[in-house]
């Protein structure tokens, strides 16, 4: 049995959540849209003699997640014509960019090692078709709410392994589109799409000192498309895998097609052949200027990247001595881990253990209202849990031989070396006591009796 | 007959009350009425054109009728562009041009014939028959504007609008004897005009009198949010620069070489001996060979034009594809081709490269010469039928002005010459660097009131 290693690279699209939609001024809100067709204009409806203008916004925030993805920006870029002919593309062609995206040579790092990105360049959506039966016939209804929204395209090189780094490195892309608030990437309205391409490959020089051998790529791939959740994404490719495995290990090469995903049946389908790529005719749209920037502006836009998740992670397991577990669960999402930092700097303040107060929220052990709790209430709310009432040394003395007592063979245990039987006698003590008693000094009034017979 | 008077003529004789609005309306109705059906001028009249000019009468253009190719989207109008793909298109929405045109007080009088698609350069391809010279109408009125440079010609209007991808103002205007004005490459907003080539197509007027021609710019002009390839460059008052002298302006006078040209060499010397006695410095120039525009223009024009009518699938709007005509067809094919993959580097991407070098050859030109001038059109307007069987008619009667449109000059026809026998025209083709439409407008004044051509300033 051969080994075979995965190779995958993906291309995701995200819409972007701008006001107006990419190249007019329509209201850009497609799944929101009470009606078809009621965010509609010449210009995103193809109307004779209408013209594109390129929205700034999504322009600087495609720029903005090409340096978020440690990416190259190309100071001069330009839009180009996509030429083809679909029913939901409403010119016959789509603006968008050829061989001068604005940002390329990034990567994302996940715990399966590092995925680079290709590039990213910014396009526009098209309308979207529904196919209905309608008065008894069937027909294609087309909805241009969609058409002309902005969307950037990220490609990576072939650089994923397996299932689970590619579902990792499409949530971080998403983790970090939504913390730079310029997209909300929901799945199921459409705004995050992803596409991955597979191949197998049995060579055993193909990575050369950690590097990819391209010239020793497979000589097909096959293009998986229509995967809507990131659980569906890793079940497409382990499917796949599993697939081509088979084929090759006929002796037969993989059909190089692409394939739709259906997920009442886990598996992949055929859906067309690519023999080879499209001709798009691809040219500069003369309607639109090129693009330049200026260093500085670039360094601009840098200034007004926000702490992503993963820095934010790392520094406050630094700067507040949060365990890693608590850090990547409260950066998770943007405006939760600001939140969150604002309690960890009173607790500072305060000369509390940052840590303690995550462990306490995350466990909820305080009732407490996420986002809109101020730092003062919560801090509150964990010294309370953290306050003990006194006891009568009598009294505590009297309910731990009591309870020592009813467990003799627990005493035994402890005194005979096995130690870690004091929690269990701590506990018993605990709820014998019916009181919050600090429990250190439980424990160490334990230890004493516990030593002394 | 006030159908006759220019636009500076009717502006000023409205003013001082020495005619109604409605006079000029009576008798340019009427021209309509007489003329439109032999000579196929309008293919579409707004009948509300009286009524809407009452309420335009305060305004600059004082409602005075003008007509618009039909390539120009205008609201409620039908909107064409001669073919039978958009039989039956009424936009909802104006080009930018036409909106100007009724803020500063113009009243659509009707839209003008063009070659279908702005596919030509002698109206005769427009799906709706073929326009007729006014002058003659043995002969064709040139084109793409064909329809508007007739309009004017034939006094169906009081000024007109065209476009020009290469050619198209220009060369009908010398056929019938009129002021054509292409402005610079983005002076003017193309929103709303049915894209040819896009980045050469060039609205501007057509017009009796350089004076006309000034006017209806001063209110076309300007920087539009809806075309993104408008300049923000300052508008000046165009109507400043007539009645300027051309003393010590250098003008390099072109293409007299070009073999053909011969039997009209003799007029462009005399035009240069005009200019001198006014006090420019004329000289004779090579400029970068004009017939190597002809592929640059043919195959950058037909690559766009290829992708620009994708739209019309005949889905949201208009008629399908079958209803397209034989030289649409044509030029999809080709501009289709010179994108495909193998083919573009070949011809698209070498032909913009070519470009580069007629923009650097103007460029070089415009250090030593302030204007450039040559002749509009290698000879006088060819006679019906010409353009039959020829593929490249437009290209060829367009060598001389492709370079000026390829390179997004600003450029000028004025008539330069007129036969007595057959009432027929030469034109006078002015160049100069872009945003100096200044520089074209002075130099073609200062002729057009120093010679007899101009039929209306010359009665």
């Amino acid at each position: 049995m051969k080994n075979y290693t995965t190779i995958i690279g993906m291309e995701i699209h995200a819409e972007l959540k701008t006001q107006s939609k990419m190249f007019c001024g329509c209201k850009n809100d497609p799944f929101g849209a009470e009606k078809p067709n009621i965010y509609t204009c010449p210009v995103c409806l193809g109307m004779p003699g209408a013209l594109p203008v390129a929205n700034k916004k999504a322009i600087e925030w495609t720029i903005k997640l090409g340096l978020a993805l440690h990416c190259k920006i190309n100071l001069f870029s330009k839009f180009d014509r996509k030429n083809y002919f679909y029913a939901d593309l409403a010119k016959g062609y789509q603006i968008s960019q050829y061989d001068i995206p604005f940002c390329y040579d990034g990567y994302i790092d996940t715990s399966e090692g590092r995925v680079r990105i290709t590039r990213i360049h910014l396009e526009e959506d098209t309308g979207k078709l529904l196919h209905k039966t309608v008065k008894g016939k069937k027909v294609s209804l087309i909805d241009f709410n969609r058409s002309g929204v902005p969307l950037v395209e990220i490609v990576t090189e072939p650089d994923i392994r397996s299932a689970t780094q590619a579902s990792e490195y499409a949530k971080k892309l998403r983790q970090i589109i939504r913390y730079l608030e310029i997209g909300d990437c929901d799945m199921e309205q459409g705004g995050m799409r992803l596409e991955a391409n597979l191949s197998l490959s049995d060579d055993p020089k193909l990575m050369k000192d950690g590097k990819l051998d391209y010239s020793r790529l497979p000589k097909y791939k096959v293009e998986v498309k229509n995967i809507n959740s990131f659980k569906f994404l890793e079940q497409a490719i382990n499917f796949e895998v599993t697939r081509q495995q088979k084929v090759l290990e006929q002796g037969e090469t993989p059909v190089q097609e692409t394939r739709g995903f259906n997920a009442a049946s886990n598996k992949t389908f055929s859906q067309r052949t690519k023999e080879e790529a499209a001709d798009y005719r691809y040219f500069p749209d003369p309607d639109l200027a090129p693009i330049r920037f200026s260093e500085q502006q670039i360094k601009d836009l840098a200034a007004t990247l926000p702490e992503l998740a993963d820095a934010k992670a790392l520094r406050w397991q630094k700067e507040y001595q949060l365990e890693e577990r608590y850090a990547t669960q409260l950066t998770r999402k943007r405006s939760k881990a600001e939140w969150y930092e604002q309690i960890w700097q009173s607790a500072k303040q305060q000369k509390l253990k940052a840590n303690d107060l995550a462990k306490a929220l995350v466990n909820k052990k305080i009732k407490f209202k996420e986002l809109s709790d101020q730092p003062k209430t919560i801090l509150e709310a964990y010294l309370k849990t953290q306050q003990t009432e006194a006891v009568d040394p009598k009294e505590l003395k009297k309910i731990i031989k009591q309870v020592l007592s009813q467990n003799p063979d627990a005493v035994a245990k402890y005194q005979a070396g096995k130690v870690q039987i004091i929690g269990f006698l701590m506990g018993q003590i605990m709820r014998e006591l019916k009181k919050k008693i600090n429990p250190q000094l439980v424990k160490t009034e334990v230890e004493k009796l516990l030593k002394t017979g | 007959m006030l159908n006759k008077l220019t636009l500076k003529q009717a502006l000023d004789k409205l003013d001082k009350k020495e005619i109604k609005l409605t006079e000029v309306y009576q008798d340019v109705e009427q021209a309509i009425k007489e003329l439109n059906p032999s000579l196929n001028i309008y293919l579409t009249k707004n009948g509300q054109a009286l009524k809407e000019s009452k309420t335009q009468q305060d305004l600059p253009l004082k409602g005075l009728p003008i007509a618009v190719k039909d390539n120009f989207c205008t609201e409620g109008i039908r909107t064409t562009a001669s073919s039978k793909v958009l039989d039956n298109f009424k936009p909802v929405y104006d080009s930018t041009v036409s909106s100007l045109l009724k803020k500063a007080g113009g009243v659509i009088i009707g839209k003008t014939n063009l070659d279908a698609w702005a596919h030509g350069s002698s109206t005769e391809t427009s799906d709706y028959g073929r326009t007729l010279n006014p002058r003659n109408p043995e002969h064709l009125p040139g084109g793409s504007s064909g329809g508007s440079a007739a309009a004017v010609a034939a006094d169906t209007c009081i000024a007109a609008i065209g476009s020009e991808t290469a050619g198209s103002i220009r060369q009908p205007s010398a056929w019938c004897g009129t002021v054509g004005l292409k402005p610079t490459y983005g002076r003017v907003s193309r929103f709303g005009v049915i894209a040819m080539a896009s980045s050469t197509d060039s609205p501007g007027p057509i017009a009796k009198t350089v004076e006309d021609a000034a006017i209806v710019l001063n209110h076309l002009a300007g920087y539009d949010q809806y075309d993104g390839t408008t300049s923000t460059q300052k508008v000046p008052d165009f109507t400043k620069f007539l009645g300027k002298d051309i003393k010590g302006l250098k003008i390099g006078l072109t293409y007299l070489d070009i073999k053909g040209l011969e039997p009209i060499k003799a007029y462009y010397q005399a035009v240069a001996k005009i200019l001198e006695d006014l006090g420019a410095k004329v000289s004779l120039v090579k400029a970068m060979d004009p017939t190597l525009a002809i592929g640059v223009y043919t195959v950058v024009q037909r690559g766009e034009v290829s992708s620009n009518l994708a739209r019309y699938d005949g889905i949201r709007y208009g008629n399908d594809r079958s209803h397209f005509g034989n030289e649409a067809k044509r030029r999809i094919m080709l501009g289709t081709y010179t994108l495909s993959k193998g083919y573009a580097d070949q011809y698209y991407n070498l032909a913009q490269k070519v470009r580069t070098l007629f923009i650097q050859d103007f460029n070089r030109l415009f250090k030593q010469y302030d204007c450039l001038i040559s002749p509009t059109s290698p000879g006088f307007a060819k006679k019906i039928g010409a353009s039959e069987g020829s593929s490249m008619f437009g290209e060829l009667e367009d060598m001389l002005l492709e370079p000026s449109s390829i390179t997004g000059l600003p450029g000028i026809n004025v008539p330069c010459y007129h036969d007595p026998d057959t009432n027929l025209y030469l034109g006078l083709n002015i160049v100069a660097p872009m945003w100096r439409e200044d520089l074209v407008i002075r130099v073609a004044d200062a002729y057009e009131k120093a010679t007899i051509w101009n039929s209306w300033r010359n009665n």
